[in-house]
């Protein structure tokens, strides 16, 4: 029995070994030859490089315009998820308080427009709002960010709001507190578990997102996501350059969820079973 | 609580978040359904079309390539990923040592972009498996994958459960977690094999994990576009093209608005009824139990 169990133990990590480095491969492809000169990829792709070679580094920086694409991309990404935190933890908050049929519906119209795919809103989207504002801003993505994500993180915040007792908030009302005091400084400390899975969900997706910037932005305010695509279209050829480049696009949010390596996974499991 | 104060309260917690779901999400889609049944340019219509766009629609034969792509794309990839997923959440939960460095490994690659994983897989398809494949006269990747429709296809699968298997396994993850030990320890005690456990105990016990994951595969399979662009370009000759970048194309490439916007609106509709669907019958599934 025991002799068995530890065979099984032996196969599952075989098992999992196996399947860890195929998803790791891309990665150290990757890696690997964004430090050697183009010749030496075409030649083998598996090879060590023969140098650290930072030349594909520095073209790839300068292509990419990496500093200002991480730039932009971190100010969107940080201010759209601030925003994100406040708006939809106060209207989940409202929401969730005032048992109106008002809230009711407002809450099933957010539920149900989480179905609706963007490639629906896109095409009226573009020619509607390009009639009236300039798009290509980050004030202009920000907002649109904000009017995607409010109804999931909104959602998620009401989960957790209705299981809070309502006593908790009359008695602070009793007391003398208003509305935004109660909001501020009783309701939302105690909504931390959700804002860090709001946080995160959103993050992740503003970060990554395509689509929508490339609609909007142009090459002074674009993202990390858009200034790689460089590398798909006229550079293709320059292997190089481009590892290089998607090593450094990749970089920043490796790191970051290695730091926060707990708070996501248990951000996203809190996220997905709401 | 006084009217004043409930207009206040209004006025300070919903009103502006509201106000920029109503402009960004409900307004252009509401519009969009409306121009559709006009004969819309992209900057103004001056009559209306009737259904003239949706049947336009239908009969672009290009449209229906991509339906049919499209279809098997979800249905391929939701099986791949979930059984993947599940397998990789059984795996971790293994009581191995390794458990946490593994999760790791399984989930990074879900935080990057899908064009940043398109072109990683672009070189991989075009580049380095076929000078691998020749240094070593290995037969399967001699040509790149991404020349021909079919291998164009797999290769979509599966960098697409590369990507996404890492997330589906978090859910189950959080699935297997949540049953209750004694409930595990009866079934020993009787005698349950591995396998009879896992079918009669485990996979019931966490069917709302299913639930989920399902709901997110069969979405995110409609909706996918990122690695369809930078692996595939919808190439060789839009053969592989998904039906998000199927309006993309037809809008914004070739300035069809009208039927672009149509089949966005029978998309919608499409992940809408297959969302419905699969959600009923797998709550249906988990009251069973």
């Amino acid at each position: 029995m025991k002799s068995q169990g530890r065979t099984f133990r032996k196969i599952v990590f075989a098992v999992g070994s196996v399947l860890s480095f195929a998803y790791v491969m891309p990665f150290v492809l990757v890696f690997l030859n964004a430090f050697k000169p183009k010749f030496d990829i075409l030649e083998n792709p598996l090879s060590w490089p023969k140098q650290l070679d930072w030349t594909n580094f520095q073209q790839a920086m300068e292509k990419m315009n990496f500093f200002r694409s991480l730039t932009n991309s971190v100010i969107i990404t940080v201010i759209s998820v601030s925003a994100l935190i406040v708006f939809s933890s106060m209207l989940a908050f409202y929401l969730a308080r005032t048992k109106t049929k008002f809230s009711k519906v407002t809450f099933l119209i957010l539920v149900a427009s989480m179905i609706v795919p963007f490639q629906a809103l896109m095409i009226p989207f573009m020619s509607i709002f390009a009639q009236f504002v300039s798009l290509n801003n980050r004030a202009a993505l920000v907002f649109f960010y904000i009017g995607f994500g409010v109804a999931l993180s909104t959602f998620l915040y009401h989960g957790f709001i209705s299981k809070i007792p309502m006593d908790l908030d009359e008695a602070a009302a009793m007391d003398g507190a208003n509305d935004l005091t109660i909001f501020w400084k009783i309701m939302f400390p105690m909504l931390r578990p959700v804002t860090a899975t709001v946080a995160i969900v959103n993050a992740l997706w503003i970060w990554n997102d395509f689509l929508l910037p490339r609609l909007v932005l142009t090459q002074e305010t674009q993202t990390l996501p858009l200034s790689t695509y460089l590398f798909y279209g006229q550079y293709s050829t320059e292997y190089g350059q481009a590892m290089a480049g998607l090593l450094l696009a990749v970089l920043p949010i490796i790191v970051f969820y290695l730091i926060l390596q707990r708070q996501f996974i248990s951000g996203i499991s809190t996220g997905a079973v709401k | 609580m006084n009217t004043g104060h409930k207009v206040r309260k209004f006025g300070i917690f919903a009103a502006l978040p509201l106000a920029i779901f109503l402009v960004v999400l409900v307004l252009p889609f509401a519009q969009g359904f409306f121009l559709t049944f006009t004969n819309w340019n992209g900057f103004k219509y001056t009559e209306f079309a009737g259904i003239q766009n949706y049947t336009k629609s239908f009969q672009d034969d290009a449209f229906w390539t991509t339906l049919w792509f499209t279809l098997k794309f979800v249905i391929v990839s939701l099986v791949a990923v979930n059984v993947v997923a599940f397998g990789l959440a059984l795996l971790v939960t293994a009581k191995l040592r390794s458990a946490t460095i593994l999760r790791t490994f399984f989930f990074v690659p879900n935080l990057i972009g899908g064009v940043v994983l398109g072109v990683i897989w672009q070189f991989i398809f075009n580049t380095a498996l076929i000078s691998i494949s020749q240094r070593y006269s290995l037969p399967f990747f001699q040509e790149s994958w991404l020349n021909e429709t079919n291998t164009a296809f797999w290769a979509l699968i599966i960098v697409t459960v590369w990507q996404s298997s890492g997330y589906m396994m978090i859910i189950y993850i959080t699935g297997l977690i949540s049953i209750e030990q004694d409930v595990l320890e009866a079934a020993r005690v009787d005698g349950a094999s591995a396998f009879r456990t896992l079918m009669a105990i485990k996979i019931p016990l966490m069917a709302q994990a299913f639930t989920i994951s399902l709901f997110l595969t069969l979405r995110n399979g409609f909706m996918a576009y990122d690695v369809n662009v930078a692996l595939t370009g919808g190439g060789p000759y839009r053969t592989t093209e998904l039906i998000s970048m199927h309006i993309f194309q037809d809008a914004f490439a070739f300035g069809n608005f009208g039927t672009g916007q149509s089949k966005a609106v029978l998309m919608f509709l499409m992940v809408a009824t297959a969302a419905l669907v699969q959600v009923s019958i797998s709550k249906r599934l988990e009251v069973q139990r």
